[in-house]
């Protein structure tokens, strides 16, 4: 009779232990991008399947509309609504046309974040910031001062005297400026984002400040006309050119030594804490003002008021790994 | 246009029975795609058949399938409206302008029938008033409605609707059918019977056969046509009321290309693109179709552009079918 009991008991553990390992699904997390076909997306992707593989217990879901048509994503999450996922991370071709529908996946218990480009707050628990201007303004001026240990003259290429994005940047690299010993910022010029206005307006700073040592280009449009610019008259190796950059666009400048080295968020890295902050809160965590999300190799990212996160600094790109990332993006 | 003579459809075939010819029609063999693809979906996806799951699909057509079924008269009377996605992009931008003026729902409504109605009187006075081709003259009114669009919002976007209008796009008539579909089987009936049980509807389609002959029998070809435009401007509105308040917001590119998919809803509803024959039931069977399988992919996860192919994959061979179905009975009969 005890050994049936016993054997009762073992059996009755043993297919509560299997019923619990049933219960521990994996978890479902949709990564929603703008459209697909996309190298910048393809390599959040990567990101993505990197952190389910580190998790281990997550299926990631790769999707997006054909063209970016906030009404394609409608349907995309209607769908993902459908099968019932954990939780959906998007990249958002509408702030606001999204509200709607993602309002109605969080009411069905679904978990909502936004990243890259982000959706309205109602819209979702936190949005994912590559990085936030203090760093940016801060990465564009250690870019040019690393390659000056000595100190010299550096000009600023920007897009227009308007764009929001590119002041606050600016205005944020001015407040560090200090830290950076024997580096004077000479101009800021405005190339108002088009190829061949930047590009004039390079010249013109090389011929203006003939002890100009490097430019900074906190545009993508910038920093290609401004390298040609410096290859074109000669001055590769004595003027370097830096800022914030597309990989695929800069590889050549890169090569030929205009530039030395340039910034940019990196998609994977991006596509990885998506992931990794989705689990996070699936896992119980709470998106709130204040709080810390974790992502894996990424560390943690804090949430200002908004609910809204920066993931890291730029990321830098030089000789070592621009050509790997030109493929990308 | 001497294929259209020739296809069996168009020939007006006493001998065979009521049934048989029903049995035999366009409509029937949607029917047989609707079922199919209604079964492969709930094989494919456990999570198909819902009541809510299948609720939430049929957003994906409805505000297509209404300015369809406009789109469908237009068509059979032997025209096309390239322009309606600008109409609903610039009827969501005045209800947004009115929004910022202080307007309630009642006056948003009107705003958006209105703006449509107005693009549509555009459309029908260039057409018929100028004489002009409606393919060359909507292609124009396209850049044209949307071109406002953006002048007025530029790349921002209005968001402030009340609350009520939100019941449009996302209210629910009585538990799992929505407002839109409740929308869409109304305009299905008055459509249906506008087209196959009026003098109207019989001189749409004597002016998609013959516009020369309808315009000698008496028909007053250029005041229908001048209705049809008025019609589909005046759908197109609707449907933008509807997706303004399933989004809750305005945007110069909403609806983006819609225009196609309509237009593919229209001739996947076996109307012929050359213009004198087709139905409304075929009409909603095609926006049935259309709906489920994107819906059904998106539920399998398969990616958009998988999607396009497939719809462009039936869209051809749903025209070339009748065509090849009538030389192989020549072939035959020779």
């Amino acid at each position: 009779m005890k050994l049936f009991k016993t054997l009762m008991v073992t059996t009755a553990v043993a297919m509560a232990l299997m019923a619990n390992s049933a219960h521990a699904e994996t978890k479902k997390i949709a990564l929603v991008v703008k459209a697909l076909g996309i190298g910048f997306f393809e390599a959040a992707n990567k990101g993505a399947q990197e952190a389910a593989k580190e998790l281990g217990d997550v299926e990631v879901i790769y999707t997006g509309p054909t063209t970016t048509t906030a009404e394609g994503q409608i349907e995309v999450i209607n769908s993902l609504i459908a099968q019932k996922v954990d939780a959906i991370a998007v990249s958002a071709n509408d702030t606001d046309a999204l509200v709607p529908a993602l309002k109605k996946a969080m009411e069905r218990g679904i978990k909502v974040i936004s990243w890259d480009s982000g959706v309205a707050k109602d819209g979702r628990s936190m949005h994912l910031n590559p990085s936030s201007s203090p760093l940016i303004g801060n990465m564009i001026i250690k870019l040019a001062a690393d390659q000056l240990p000595e100190g010299g003259d550096v000009a600023v290429l920007s897009a227009t005297a308007t764009s929001t994005n590119q002041n606050v940047w600016i205005e944020e690299m001015k407040k560090v400026l200090p830290n950076y010993k024997g580096i004077n910022v000479v101009a800021t010029v405005y190339g108002d984002d088009l190829a061949d206005k930047s590009y004039r307006e390079t010249q013109g700073l090389i011929q203006s400040y003939p002890n100009l040592k490097a430019i900074i280009a906190p545009t993508s449009v910038g920093i290609v006309a401004a390298a040609q610019a410096v290859t074109d008259a000669g001055k590769t190796g004595q003027i370097n050119v830096t800022g914030l950059g597309l990989p695929s666009e800069m590889a050549g400048h890169v090569k030929s030594g205009a530039s030395k080295s340039f910034a940019i968020w990196n998609p994977i890295d991006l596509g990885y804490s998506a992931t990794m902050i989705a689990y996070d809160l699936i896992g119980g965590a709470e998106a709130k003002p204040g709080a810390e999300l974790k992502m894996g190799r990424m560390g943690a990212v804090k949430l200002d008021d908004n609910n809204e996160g920066a993931m890291a600094d730029p990321f830098v790109y030089d000789a070592s790994n621009v050509e790997e990332f030109s493929k990308i993006f | 246009m001497a294929e259209q003579h020739l296809s069996p459809r168009l020939i007006p075939d006493r001998l065979q029975s009521r049934s048989s010819r029903m049995l035999k029609s366009w409509e029937s063999l949607l029917l047989v795609v609707a079922i199919l693809i209604f079964a492969l979906n709930s094989f494919a996806s456990p999570y198909f058949l819902d009541p809510w799951n299948l609720s939430d699909a049929t957003f994906n057509f409805t505000e297509k399938a209404l300015i369809a079924f406009a789109m469908a008269l237009v068509i059979i009377s032997g025209e096309i409206d390239l322009s309606v996605a600008s109409i609903i992009a610039l009827s969501s931008t005045a209800m947004g302008l009115a929004v910022t003026m202080g307007a309630d729902t009642p006056v948003l409504v009107l705003v958006g029938l209105g703006t449509g109605l107005f693009c549509g009187m555009v459309n029908g006075l260039l057409i018929t008033g100028l004489g002009l081709p409606s393919i060359v003259v909507t292609i124009g009114t396209m850049s044209l409605f949307r071109g406002l669009s953006f002048i007025i919002l530029g790349d921002k976007a209005y968001t402030g609707y009340p609350e009520s209008f939100a019941f449009f796009g996302q209210g629910y008539v009585w538990w799992v059918f929505s407002f839109e579909l409740a929308l869409f089987a109304v305009c299905a009936v008055v459509f249906g019977v506008l087209l196959h049980k009026t003098n109207f509807g019989r001189t749409v389609y004597a002016i998609g056969n013959n516009q020369t002959a309808a315009l000698f029998s008496g028909v007053r070809v250029g005041r229908v046509k001048f209705i049809l435009f008025l019609l589909t401007g005046l759908m197109a509105g609707i449907a933008s009321i509807c997706l303004t308040s399933r989004l809750g917001s305005t945007r110069p590119s909403i609806a983006l290309g819609v225009e196609l998919e309509v237009v593919t809803m229209v001739v996947l509803g076996g109307v012929s693109i050359l213009g004198g024959s087709g139905t409304i039931p075929g009409v909603v069977l095609a926006a049935f179709i259309m709906g489920m399988v994107t819906f059904g992919f998106g539920l399998l996860n398969v990616p958009g552009i998988v999607m396009s192919i497939f719809i462009g994959a039936l869209l051809i061979s749903v025209i070339a079918l009748p065509i090849l179905w009538s030389r192989a009975r020549r072939r035959m009969a020779q």
